[in-house]
């Protein structure tokens, strides 16, 4: 088969279950798909296991599922978020992402050509974040049994000595700091979502943080918490925080970065920026002292320009998130059950 | 965003909050009801009860057409979206509301009802010509604001032809529902409610006037004050509601006049005319049966009267045991009053539909109003 | 209840359809509950449909009254403060 024949077949093919079986189609698609975009030295050993050699200190390793829909979205794809979301989590411990694994669950019907488009996504934001994908997994399920595609991926790091940053960290009087505006991601998804349709120029803020928590860890390595607010924005992360640390939270609302038009789609909708997903952000918490030195980090790197001091830990037994409003009064910040859902209401 | 930043300025909150202060009478009492969730929404979402006198207090009304929705009617949703196979659109709001046995749309969504959750009727318009072959229902709830949408939808379906949709009508008016409260027989074991004045719907009236409002002030001799949802808005409200019971005056005042005028829109009204009527008597849940305050589907426009072309069953349907619901959305008891809050009753796993919305009193007193002494504490600090 | 936001009115087409914009947001809303509605307008928008044209002269009267309240309040805590601080006269 010619090259062109096989960029034939993906422009215009779709998964079917001879992919998922095991024999010579699953080996093509992983040859001619997988490994072709994903290529580097680890994965081209070509064992279903990745050997190779880790820098000194403790291991950490972080699995994430991503079932994201739609699969596309303004600032990215499931591919690409899936590499920024597991860097992310294994660099909130303080880790340096040392590789990546990704297993896919394949829906039969998925159109190759945009299997390929996610794959190609994924292996540039492997490449730019300088960690390889070392191993991999394609399984195939019966149509109406996926939705397109599933990916599972998980990261592999090392936490150097010195470091300890856990969500049990956080004292009283300490700093709280955030990466940059809240609510882009969770807007960009809004925004292609069925029946919600609104023109926007607002893209996902989705991005790796682990360079700039390397930086941020060099000039501090005493940092407390680090965390990415993902999957019910700010509010939720801060809140596990919280309860974790047995603390409380004070926030003040006119320091926390929110883009206008995030701010409007949350308006017209009806949602709490607050509760709204992140994928390139990162809470910081820290000692008061520590915390010009890495609002400079934060706001000289190009993940964290927005970066700003938004509140601060404080003693509480009920372990509450509470904000003063820039209206002036105060309001309590809660967990929330569920999705928030946009309401007429 | 122009026209809503400038109404939740900070700084002229603090003045406001002088005037009121400086306004009302250290020796007495002011209960202004919200009757809207959308102020039950602002005051707690802004801490405008930190910023007001304490003696003035707000009282939440029954102001939330999801919390007011008898448990009957979202049964009958839910039983049309799963025994009759129809696609069951539904505004966001409803989707967690429990009805008998806690069975909400979300939950028959995941027994494989077809529910899919919309922002406009038309929407629902869009996905009744998609799929031809499917029966479209639109499950219209909301007060006067949002009944318009509705007719309109109902009259382009007639004008294009569309044999499969069709609209689960439970649209309920406003005046009425305020009438009743003030005017409400008290229950066995309850004190009677203390209103001394109402902050008035905002959008409501920005379709049906500030007119129908007049019998009520006047029969019941109570202030109302239409009032728009910014806190600003409601601040300023609070000080003409002040002046009023001061003054022992008890007019309709118009407090949101950039929007609200003395007759609303006369087209959005005369469409409504057009497809929907009065129903004689319509259950509203903690109110019981209220007279003339529900609509219903026109026989003309029959073919797309849900109600009409599904049979749906007659059923037992039941509130939880000990959910104050009833009393909490007249105002006769706050949500810490019922032994369900924060113990059975969370917005993890609500029991009534007052903790389901996010405009309920429950759903706000326990996301906001939940250690004020601690917001209050930021706001020493701060001062 | 009745989340309604006030939004300018962008574009107009003929099909009792409009597209709304707030900051960089535009959304398309029916025009069918309006008689008339112009690219400038300010419209009220609740579930997709303009309900009502907001007035922006009765806006700024509105805020100009509130700043009114302000001003007068803070000019009698003034007054109250200096007659406490130099005794009564």
């Amino acid at each position: 088969m010619t090259k062109a024949d096989v960029q034939t077949r993906f422009r215009m093919g779709a998964v079917d279950m001879t992919h998922g079986g095991g024999g010579r189609a699953t080996a093509d698609l992983i040859d001619d798909l997988f490994h072709r975009h994903l290529k580097n030295p680890i994965l081209d050993q070509g064992h279903d296991a990745a050997v190779f050699d880790v820098p000194p200190g403790r291991l950490v390793t972080s699995t994430d599922a991503h079932v994201i829909s739609p699969l596309f979205f303004p600032g990215g794809d499931i591919g690409s978020l899936a590499v920024h979301g597991t860097l992310n989590d294994v660099a909130m411990a303080g880790a340096k992402p040392v590789s990546l694994t990704a297993s896919f669950i394949l829906e039969e019907g998925f159109p190759l050509a945009d299997l390929e488009r996610i794959v190609m996504s994924m292996a540039q934001a492997a490449r730019e974040a300088g960690v390889p994908v070392v191993s991999g997994d394609t399984k195939v399920v019966e149509k109406g049994k996926g939705d397109g595609v599933f990916i599972t991926t998980t990261g592999i790091g090392v936490l150097p000595d010195g470091v300890s940053i856990s969500p049990t960290s956080a004292k009283p009087g300490q700093a709280v700091l955030i990466s940059g505006s809240i609510g882009d991601h969770g807007v960009a998804i809004l925004s292609k979502r069925e029946n919600l349709e609104f023109e926007t120029e607002i893209q996902s803020d989705s991005a790796a943080l682990h360079e700039l928590v390397g930086r941020m860890i060099n000039a501090v390595p005493g940092i407390s918490v680090l965390r990415d607010p993902t999957r019910g924005g700010l509010a939720t992360a801060l809140n596990e925080i919280a309860h974790a640390s047995k603390v409380g939270v004070v926030l003040r609302e006119d320091d926390i970065p929110v883009n206008p038009d995030v701010e409007a789609a949350c308006e017209i909708l009806g949602l709490d920026p607050l509760y709204v997903a992140n994928e390139g952000k990162l809470i910081c918490i820290c000692d008061v002292a520590d915390a010009d030195t890495l609002l400079d980090i934060m706001q000289n790197h190009l993940e964290g320009q927005q970066s700003a001091k938004i509140g601060e830990i404080v003693e509480d037994s009920d372990h509450m998130v509470v904000m003063q409003t820039s209206f002036g009064g105060g309001r309590v910040v809660d967990w929330l059950s569920g999705e928030q859902l946009p309401r007429i209401c | 965003m122009k026209y809503i930043r400038e109404f939740r300025d900070g700084k002229l909150a603090r003045k406001l909050a002088k005037a009121i202060t400086q306004e009302s009478d250290p020796d007495r009492r002011y209960h202004l009801m919200e009757f809207c969730g959308g102020h039950t929404h602002a005051i707690f979402r802004y801490g405008v009860q930190d910023l007001v006198p304490d003696n003035v207090e707000y009282i939440h009304g029954p102001g939330c057409p999801v919390c007011v929705l008898p448990v009957r009617r979202l049964d009958d949703a839910v039983e049309l979206a799963l025994d009759h196979g129809v696609v069951l659109c539904t505004y966001g709001d409803m989707m967690r509301v429990p009805g008998t046995k806690q069975k909400s749309l979300i939950k028959a969504k995941a027994e494989g009802a077809d529910i899919r959750m919309i922002y406009s009727t038309q929407d629902a318009l869009k996905i009744a010509r998609e799929n031809p072959d499917r029966e479209v229902v639109f499950f219209a709830i909301g007060f006067e604001t949002t009944t318009p949408p509705t007719a309109v939808a109902i009259l382009q379906a007639e004008a294009e032809g569309l044999k499969n949709f069709s609209v689960f009508c439970n649209h309920v008016l406003t005046p009425p529902a305020i009438a009743h409260i003030v005017d409400a027989p008290v229950q066995p074991g309850e004190d009677p409610v203390r209103i001394d004045g109402f902050l008035g719907p905002s959008h409501v009236s920005s379709v049906i006037g500030w007119a129908p409002y007049e019998p009520a002030a006047r029969d019941f001799r109570k202030p109302v004050v239409i009032a728009g949802f910014e806190p600003l808005d409601v601040m300023q409200s609070t000080l003409m509601l002040v002046r009023q019971i001061n003054d022992g005056r008890h007019e309709v005042e118009n407090q949101y006049t950039r929007v609200v005028t003395r007759e609303g829109n006369r087209k959005a009204q005369r469409l409504v005319d057009q497809v929907l009527e009065l129903r004689n008597t319509f259950e509203w849940r903690g109110l019981g049966p209220v007279p003339e305050s529900a609509l219903r589907i026109r026989d003309a426009f029959e073919e797309f009267d849900a109600e009409k072309r599904f049979a749906v069953s007659a059923k037992k349907s039941r509130e939880v045991k000990s959910c104050e619901c009833p009393a909490i959305l007249r105002g006769v008891k706050k949500p810490t009053e019922c032994k369900l809050f924060g113990t059975v009753c969370t917005p993890d796993n609500p029991m009534g539909a007052c903790m389901v919305s996010s405009e309920g009193a429950c759903a706000a007193y326990w996301t906001y109003g939940r250690k004020r002494e601690t917001a209050l504490a930021i706001k020493g600090a701060a001062a | 209840m009745c989340l309604a936001i006030p939004a300018k009115v962008i574009f107009v087409d003929d099909d009792d359809m409009a597209t709304v914009a707030l900051e960089g947001i535009k959304k398309p809303v029916s025009t069918a509950l309006l008689d008339e509605v112009a690219v400038g307008d300010y419209v009220l928008v609740h579930v997709g449909y303009a309900l009502h044209k907001l007035s922006e002269e009765e806006a700024d009267r509105t805020l100009k009254l509130m700043a009114e309240a302000g001003v007068l309040a803070e000019e009698l805590e003034e007054m109250v403060a200096s007659e406490t601080a130099g005794g009564k006269s």
